[in-house]
């Protein structure tokens, strides 16, 4: 069992919770996941790593309730416990194995989706603690669903918020702003790193690809064991087929087959709803 | 004494009836019906069946005491021998190995070894016979990677011998194939696999799940760092495969490790559990082992109108169990023989619509001695499907070689072990089951495991 030991909203239908989990977060590295059971009847959710603390053994998620699940992982209160929580899963950040001196030689800018902010953190923040200031985008829908902003400042260069109704910072889309940094500020970008919805990361790499922009994204595809025995989130990288939970979940985003990936992502839409009426929904 | 060449039958659930549910199909014997067949075996001097059989257990030994009613007596002689006995009286493939070589097979039916094993095992739990005995404490630790047949066995063994044992398991729950791959209806998971997990528990093995070792935890670091003397691995062959043609990823296809790990680990086909899972209404299964007949029956339970087994030799090659290939047939699977899948084709959505076949002939025997199917030319067909499984076998799984310093592989991605011991090359660390041979049968992995334990002991007796 895995017990509860902070739970924090962060925005409407967003919540930050810190698990015990000792071994999970002595193991953990940036660009990795976990996967959480919540009870005896639940399902195996993968959720990726948005920070860990090697002293507190713990280990920070980050969750949008947008289904049946994730609903219910909400009423989970601090003290509660996860049934199951294993990790850390898939391949770090490549950047974790480079040599340093390369890396600080790179002009990194993150794009982060909306609850996709998580897991761009621990990458940010594990560069700045080995002296490196990538930039960061923050984008979402409106002000309100703007999360981690202050977190990101202190770990980054320069944090840039764009939002689609421009309540608050850059008015527009990620991809617009990405144009606006390059070709108007004539800022530098040597690799950028998308993490958010797949539609984002795809509209992402069509941008850099334009922008001649080497991109890296972290998919996150249907998953069931979350250690390579199933195929479930197999995806198509370069026209072969790879497995995300042990190959990725990062990829070069230029190479990903992302209308594929976005339908296999939509495979159980009515299978889910079926079993939310089934279990009494938590709508 | 004359001889009895007619097996006692055993009864099992009405075909049309099971087809639709998860609940055993073999029903097992009665007390009466156990001792009736017992009383057939011939008590040989020199027992083939003991020969044939991958853990040595004492075949005669065991009859000779369902045949004097001494139930007990029996558990405890199988139990020197079989960590479980209550699944590989199930699932072995006896016709193939102990029941292949019984004398009375020359001019009738084999004893019913494997069901009298079960019957053993199932009155045993039944009537709560203790079989924890083991030796005194030795004082050393022993960590096991996975608690599949292999794992199970190999802690079981070295609990007994006085060991400290902890396995550790990826998935929340332990077992491995006996959990996530073979259905309720071949093998109950509450009563049968619970109970099995259980007894290798009371041996004081300590068993920690959601620990992915590669990854949470690496085989140096057991052994470096958390004072473990040695190690097996047990992680079998995990890794699915797919056939490379057109449209594997459209919506609808399925490795066949997926489709029953969302049905026998998650529960996908009980309304109170939150896993989904696409049925389909005419499911086509490709492969023709064990985890074929496995999926094809699961889809018919699951609710599917037409369920198919699409394979490109013939009946005769098909290496599934022939009990299973029997019941697939009773509940109304149908068997594409001879055939091929070339592509597979989906619809404006991604949804997948049929499946392009060709038909294949036998030709003459390879070097491995089974004749080589080759494509019947101008025989392309679409079958009409809406959902595909993939059962093309499957590898092991590549993390912990890739994560452990001089653990040696070889082409086939298999961990290289001495076949007597399960030695690796390196130092303290052992290795059987699937992870070192590939996909087999549970029974070769449990006997794997009790050489590994054996040869573990006399390494840490040294």
């Amino acid at each position: 069992m895995y017990k509860i030991v902070e739970k924090k909203q962060l925005a409407p239908q967003i919540f930050l919770m810190d698990i015990e989990a000792p071994r999970v977060a002595k193991s953990a590295l940036p660009g990795q996941f976990i996967i959480v059971k919540m009870d005896e009847k639940g399902e195996r959710l993968p959720l990726t790593i948005c920070d860990y603390d090697l002293e507190r053994g713990t280990i920070t998620i980050v969750v949008q309730a947008l289904g049946c699940s994730t609903k219910e992982m909400m009423k989970y209160e601090v003290g509660d416990y996860f049934a199951d929580f294993v990790g850390p899963l898939g391949q770090p950040s490549e950047f974790v194995h480079e040599n340093i001196e390369e890396v600080k030689n790179k002009k990194m800018l993150f794009v982060a989706g909306g609850v996709g902010t998580a897991p761009v953190y621990p990458q940010v923040k594990w560069l700045h603690e080995h002296g490196i200031e990538a930039d960061v985008i923050i984008g979402a829908k409106t002000k309100e669903l703007v999360i981690l902003e202050e977190e990101m400042k202190a770990v980054s260069g320069t944090t840039y918020v764009a939002t689609d109704d421009g309540s608050y910072g850059f008015k527009g889309l990620v991809t617009n702003l990405i144009e606006e940094l390059v070709l108007n500020q004539g800022k530098k970008y040597d690799l950028v790193v998308a993490i958010g919805p797949m539609i984002m990361m795809k509209f992402v790499c069509k941008t850099t690809e334009k922008l001649g922009i080497n991109t890296i994204v972290s998919l996150n595809p249907i998953m069931v064991d979350g250690t390579g025995m199933c195929g479930a989130c197999r995806v198509t990288v370069d026209g072969e087929t790879r497995f995300a939970c042990v190959d990725g979940p990062e990829f070069d985003g230029h190479k990903v087959n992302f209308d594929e990936a976005m339908r296999r992502s939509g495979m159980y839409k009515t299978e889910e709803i079926d079993k939310e009426c089934k279990l009494g929904g938590t709508k | 004494m004359a001889l009895n060449l007619v097996r006692v039958p055993i009864s099992e659930q009405d075909a049309k009836e099971r087809a639709r549910n998860f609940k055993e199909v073999c029903l097992g014997y009665t007390e009466e019906e156990a001792v009736a067949e017992a009383s057939r075996c011939l008590n040989c001097k020199k027992p083939l069946c003991v020969s044939m059989c991958p853990v040595s257990i004492n075949i005669p030994e065991f009859i000779q005491h369902v045949k004097n009613k001494e139930f007990a007596e029996a558990a405890k002689s199988v139990a020197k021998y079989s960590a479980l006995p209550a699944v590989c009286g199930r699932v072995c493939p006896q016709e193939l190995q102990c029941e292949s070589k019984c004398v009375l097979g020359n001019k009738g039916e084999a004893v019913a070894i494997g069901k009298l094993e079960r019957f053993v095992a199932d009155w045993s739990r039944e009537n709560n016979v203790d079989l924890s005995a083991k030796e005194e404490s030795k004082g050393k630790k022993v960590a096991v990677i996975g608690s599949g047949p292999a794992g199970l066995t190999c802690a079981g063994d070295l609990a007994k011998r006085g060991y400290d044992v902890t396995i550790f398991e990826a998935l929340h729950e332990a077992g491995g194939v006996l959990v996530y791959g073979i259905p309720e209806f071949r093998l109950p998971k509450d009563t049968v696999v619970k109970h099995e997990v259980e007894n290798v528990k009371k041996l004081g093995v300590k068993i920690e799940t959601n620990v992915v070792v590669g990854r949470t935890v690496t085989i140096d670091q057991l052994l470096e760092e958390e004072g473990f003397d040695a190690v097996f691995v047990g992680s079998g062959a995990g890794l699915p495969k797919f056939m490379g043609i057109p449209g594997e990823n459209f919506n609808g296809v399925f490795s066949a490790n997926e489709y029953l790990t969302r049905t026998n680990l998650m529960k996908a086909f009980k309304d109170d559990h939150s896993t989904p899972i696409r049925v389909g209404n005419k499911v086509a299964v490709v492969g023709g082992g064990n985890v074929a007949m496995d999926a094809v029956r699961t889809a018919l339970r699951l609710g599917a109108d037409e369920a198919h087994i699409v394979y490109r030799r013939s009946e005769s090659e098909l290496p599934a169990r022939i009990e299973e290939v029997h019941h697939a047939k009773e509940e109304g699977v149908i068997l594409d023989l001879l055939v091929n899948p070339t592509e597979i084709i989906a619809d404006e959505k991604g949804n997948v619509c049929g499946m392009k076949c060709v038909r294949m002939e036998l030709g003459e025997p390879d070097e491995s001695g089974r004749r080589r199917p080759t494509v019947i030319e101008g025989s392309e067909f679409i079958l009409d499907v809406d959902t595909v499984i993939m059962s093309l076998g499957t590898s092991p799984n590549p993390l912990i070689p890739a994560t452990t310093k001089g653990l040696d592989i070889n082409k086939r991605k298999c961990i290289v072990a001495e076949e007597e011991t399960g030695l690796t090359s390196k130092e303290r660390v052992y290795a059987g089951g699937d992870a070192v041979t590939g996909a087999a049968t549970v029974i070769l992995a449990m006997g794997a495991g009790k050489n590994a334990a054996a040869a573990i002991d006399e390494f840490l007796s040294k």
